[in-house]
């Protein structure tokens, strides 16, 4: 794997050995010393053009525990404010030895472009592109069902047949959008539940069944996980729906609704939570809600995708 | 190229009984004793002997495997591996000694990896190296100290290990032969502990 762009050209045997690695990964957490000299003399350049603290940091603790040298590049306040390209941005980069560049990027596609110009050697690994894809959280999502799922018999074992309902703001995530194409890959039956104005036109190349209706939805698909995504306040102004306290009442997982899903039914949440609009305490802080379990996860998975695209020999890696 | 067998079954077998018995001797016992092999097929090796050494001894030998792969010095001269699981016997590895197993001992490169891996899971009292075969040809300054056979091989051969556990059938081969001369036999003929 030289670079990761998306999940939606991830095959199934490329997604479980980045899910397989990643326990692997995860058991480092658990040691005396958790650190592996695996990227010694490596660097790695988190290219952040967007704010986001904890994708930034998450991906910042996987390159550290596996010994690589970090350098945060956040776009605010420097060069690029001054008008520099990508392009050039990361061709300074290069020239200063970087081996990997982790970017977040507002617009859709911008890793793709770093990945195929020709620009730089380094091996792109996309943090989140626009409204387009944010791979390492879906696979962070697909391995923390997998292990609650299968628990330690989870090694070599795809989603199939798991029923996921992804709740929200569809139509801007990123998060929904990369989710629904590995989850598919690996097996899992997914439904999308949103407000018709938060759908995207296209959902149909998803590859996904549509519900608008929340209640209707529990009652119809019994789900094994149930992904609320988060509602940025700054949608609200733009008329995708009326209010906050609607919002909550059809879409949110309120207590009374969360008491309605079946018992063995995991509540995953990307962060950051805006409690009382789109997830309630009663769900947020229950046994079944994984949203530490995804953090904790984040990192084991973010090392899984540095060590395999940038520890082999990358010479001859398509 | 021409194969030829130069262990079956029963000689895995009888060599890892010696072994077991070598281990005993030499740690008067089986107090403190952990076995880890390397994966994959030094886990298999490690596990049989672990059950081997139970017996011997009456008392349960705790088993377990590390992996070595994110601590290798060739990372980069290869195509990316995929790991494999490391698991420590409950009681970890603190003050333990620790009987690595390994197939093959060759290059030492990966006995050498897998000592640096041992120093992130805990602080052994002591580390010992059991391997089934021994072929030359080291590259760093690293002994075993229980050898199931010595092989005096040419770098141009190759050698096969078959463990019915991987492999479905259990045997060691050498595959080749024509070309340079072998090397000479490594030190600790006869595969005791030399210490």
């Amino acid at each position: 794997m030289r670079h990761l762009l998306s999940t939606a050209d991830l095959s199934r045997d490329d997604a479980l050995r980045v899910l397989d690695v990643a326990e692997d990964m995860a058991d480092v957490a658990t040691r005396q010393v958790k650190k592996l000299p695996t990227l010694r003399g490596t660097t790695v350049v988190n290219l952040f053009y967007e704010d986001s603290t904890r994708t930034r940091i998450s991906f910042e603790a996987a390159a550290k525990r596996l010994s690589a040298d970090v350098i945060n590049f956040a776009a605010k306040g420097s060069s690029v404010s001054k008008g520099e390209s990508l392009k050039d941005t990361a061709q300074t980069l290069a020239a200063m030895g970087a081996d990997g560049i982790v970017l977040r990027h507002p617009a859709s596609g911008a890793p793709r472009v770093l990945a195929d110009s020709g620009w730089v050697d380094a091996g792109i690994v996309n943090a989140g592109d626009g409204t387009h894809e944010h791979p390492t959280q879906a696979l962070l999502d697909a391995f923390t069902m997998r292990r609650r799922l299968h628990g330690a018999a989870s090694r070599g074992r795809d989603l199939d047949g798991v029923e996921v309902l992804i709740v929200g703001d569809v139509l801007h995530s990123r998060v929904a959008r990369s989710n629904a194409w590995l989850l598919r890959t690996l097996g899992a039956h997914v439904t999308v539940v949103a407000p018709p104005t938060l759908l995207p036109v296209d959902v149909s190349r998803f590859g996904v069944d549509v519900h608008y209706d929340l209640d209707e939805a529990i009652a119809a698909v019994r789900p094994d996980v149930v992904m609320m995504l988060r509602i940025q306040q700054e949608r609200m102004h733009e008329a995708f729906f009326p209010n906050a306290r609607e919002y909550a009442r059809s879409w949110g997982l309120g207590a009374a609704r969360f008491r309605t899903l079946p018992e063995t039914t995991i509540v995953m949440h990307p962060g950051p939570m805006n409690r009382g609009l789109e997830i309630s305490d009663e769900a947020a802080d229950s046994p079944r809600s994984t949203v530490r379990d995804q953090v904790t996860n984040g990192v084991a998975v973010r090392m899984a995708v540095l060590y395999l695209t940038l520890a082999g020999d990358r010479e001859g890696t398509p | 190229m021409s194969t030829r067998t130069v262990l079956s079954q029963a000689d895995i077998t009888r060599a890892l009984t010696r072994i077991s018995h070598e281990i005993l001797e030499s740690n008067r016992g089986p107090d403190g004793l952990v076995v880890l092999g390397v994966p994959t097929r030094g886990v298999a090796l490690a596990e049989r002997l672990g059950a081997t050494l139970s017996s011997i001894a009456g008392v349960a030998v705790p088993v377990g495997s590390v992996d070595v792969t994110m601590y290798r010095d060739d990372l980069r001269r290869n195509p990316t591996r995929a790991s494999h699981p490391t698991s420590l016997p409950p009681g970890g590895i603190d003050g333990a000694v620790v009987v690595l197993v390994d197939d093959v001992l060759y290059s030492g490169r990966t006995v050498r990896a897998a000592l640096d891996a041992l120093s992130a899971l805990g602080r052994p009292r002591a580390v010992r190296l059991a391997v089934l075969v021994d072929r030359g040809h080291r590259e760093l300054p690293i002994r075993a100290d229980f050898v199931g056979k010595n092989l005096p091989t040419s770098s141009s051969e190759r050698i096969y290990v078959h463990l019915s556990e991987v492999d479905g059938d259990d045997g060691v081969a050498i595959e080749g032969g024509a070309g340079d001369e072998p090397a000479t036999a490594p030190a600790g003929q006869t595969g005791g502990p030399t210490s």
